[in-house]
């Protein structure tokens, strides 16, 4: 059965060289692409530099006592005899309604991530994700403006309460705010749990919130911490919907009816009318570095708890 | 006739199944013992996975599979309305392709079946610590693992996570175990762990194995079943029908001429 294969016709060629524009050419695209990835860094650094080159010259003020802008509660920046910069009421304004919010979407997110990714039918799918990437692109002014007028009503008509535009308001707003991120974020994260770990319990006669609880919960927490996170992100930073539904009363709150302002309402509020250069400006921006580290702490320790998990 | 079908763990009856248009399984019957190791044999495609899916309805869970005819698990119909799923799937365990451990410790994936199937009964840790031990004496995991019991059982090797996906399945006290190509994953050693093991749970369990390995099949099983295109073509014991094939399909596909 041994045929002769004649060699002689198959002659090895020399591998021609590639031409020099072909190399070129992809040596540039390499180039940029590590630019634009490089390029984050760089902005990020460049934001905080200027933020904080504007910041600086707060620090020579004879007004300004850098214990007192951390801990003190009274923000009367404009006060003709008697200048206080004390931003901690504007602090737990922030963390307070960013607190309230995630109480209410984190359930309100993860429950419909896990509705959409583990219950419902696929055409129910597609209409639910598109829906909610619909309610991501709503304009924070927009929110605003519900909290303003609907949102604002209706607390007063059912809590009697004086004032429609509070905590509560503010971070119901920023709650529906946050919720499609966390949606979208938490919903990758259940897709990207393999489908034989469904299977293996599935197999081993588990029902669906089993499957859910048991196996789900615990296989994608990271990326569930990470979605819930990204929401806190957005609702540490967001401004325009809190300056609407707030109320932007400096006050430590007391109750969910009480009215506040956060950290990123008082710059939007007051930088128009700081004139330049004066310690009103330089204190707003100081503010400015203030949320800046907030949001920073926020990541750093997401990113040591996800570590923290995964070396477990 | 009576003792016969008392021997009989599993019947199917007319069993035709389709994944949307495409007819994945036609007309198959087959009657699988009770206690023994019956291997499903054929080549790519042919049923063999789809047919083993069948046996605890895990096919299911894709809603463009329907399926026709009649499965009988231990004399019961298991597409009979009053059939629970759940019940149906605790004493039909199922060992995959790949080892599929839950991400949990070792010790939870063992006892996890426990846990689902007695969602309100309180547990008693030395109980429970008894089970896991005993489960993973049976599998011969116990002197490897037994320190490493809350290690995260995706750590393992492949060959102890397979050991442990049959392990997790033995407190439940299955009467069948269906093992889809348990070995594909695994090297020469594993895979000789894993045949061992079967060996020993031999007469315990009725075991059904899909392998592409004829060579396997043949080691391991009492009886053999030889699918191709969807269609049962032979069923035999597993020495007959490798030394003495009736069809000649079967001949050449234990010949090697295809597959």
């Amino acid at each position: 059965m041994n045929k002769e294969v004649n060699t002689d016709i198959v002659r090895p060629k020399q591998i021609p060289r590639r031409a020099f524009a072909a190399i070129a050419g992809e040596k540039l695209i390499e180039l940029i692409i590590r630019l634009s990835g490089v390029s984050a860094i760089i902005f990020v650094l460049a934001i905080f530099f200027f933020v904080f080159r504007e910041a600086l010259p707060i620090f020579f003020s004879d007004h300004f006592d850098l214990f007192k802008f951390l801990f003190n509660t009274q923000w009367y920046p404009t006060s003709a005899v008697n200048v206080r910069y004390g931003t901690f009421a504007l602090t737990v304004g922030s963390i307070s309604i960013t607190f309230l919010a995630m109480l209410i979407a984190v359930p309100f997110g993860l429950g419909s991530a896990i509705y959409i990714s583990e219950f419902c039918g696929p055409k129910q799918k597609e209409s639910l994700k598109i829906i909610i990437e619909l309610l991501a692109a709503i304009p924070s002014v927009v929110w605003g403006f519900i909290g303003l007028t609907v949102m604002s009503r209706m607390i007063i008509s059912i809590t009697g309460a004086p004032v429609g535009v509070n905590l509560l308001n503010g971070g119901i707003i920023l709650a529906l705010m946050s919720v499609p991120i966390i949606v979208s974020i938490s919903e990758d994260a259940l897709k990207a749990v393999p489908d034989s770990y469904r299977e293996a319990a599935l197999a081993l006669g588990a029902t669906r919130w089993q499957i859910v609880y048991r196996v789900l919960l615990p296989a994608a927490k990271n990326g569930l911490l990470a979605a819930v996170l990204l929401g806190v992100g957005r609702a540490v930073g967001e401004t325009m919907a809190v300056l609407m539904a707030t109320g932007h009363a400096v006050q430590i709150p007391h109750g969910l009816l009480d009215s506040v302002r956060t950290l990123t309402a008082n710059i939007a509020a007051e930088l128009g009318e700081a004139s330049v250069g004066s310690d009103h400006y330089h204190v707003l921006f100081l503010t400015g570095v203030l949320l800046f580290l907030l949001t920073f702490a926020v990541n750093l320790t997401a990113d040591f708890v996800i570590r923290g998990i995964r070396r477990k | 006739m009576q003792s016969e079908s008392m021997q009989l763990c599993i019947q199917t009856r007319n069993l035709n199944l389709w994944y949307g248009q495409f007819q994945a399984l036609k007309d198959v019957n087959i009657d699988v013992r009770h206690g023994l190791i019956t291997s499903l044999i054929g080549p790519s495609g042919c049923g063999k996975t789809t047919l083993l899916r069948c046996f605890n309805r895990i096919n299911e869970r894709f809603s463009y599979v329907r399926t026709k005819g009649e499965i009988k698990v231990l004399g019961k119909n298991i597409y009979d309305p009053d059939v629970s799923l759940i019940e149906l799937r605790k004493s039909v365990g199922m060992v995959f392709q790949r080892p599929n451990p839950v991400p949990i410790s070792v010790y939870e994936n063992i006892v996890f079946g426990l846990r689902i199937h007695n969602r309100f009964g309180v547990f008693q840790k030395n109980q429970l610590d008894e089970i896991v031990e005993k489960s993973l004496i049976e599998v011969g995991l116990w002197k490897d693992l037994k320190d490493r019991l809350k290690v995260k059982a995706t750590s393992l090797q492949l060959e102890q996570q397979q050991k442990l996906c049959i392990a997790r399945l033995l407190p439940l006290k299955p009467e069948v175990i269906l093992m889809d190509e348990p070995c594909s994953a695994l090297d020469v050693e594993g895979t000789r762990a894993i045949e061992d093991l079967m060996y020993n749970l031999r007469g315990h369990y009725t075991i059904v194995i899909v392998t592409h390995n004829m060579a396997q099949a043949r080691r391991t099983s009492d009886e053999c079943i030889f699918m191709l295109l969807g269609e049962k073509i032979e069923h035999d014991r597993t020495e007959n029908l490798f030394l003495n094939p009736r069809d000649p399909r079967t001949a050449e596909y234990i010949e090697g001429r295809y597959g």
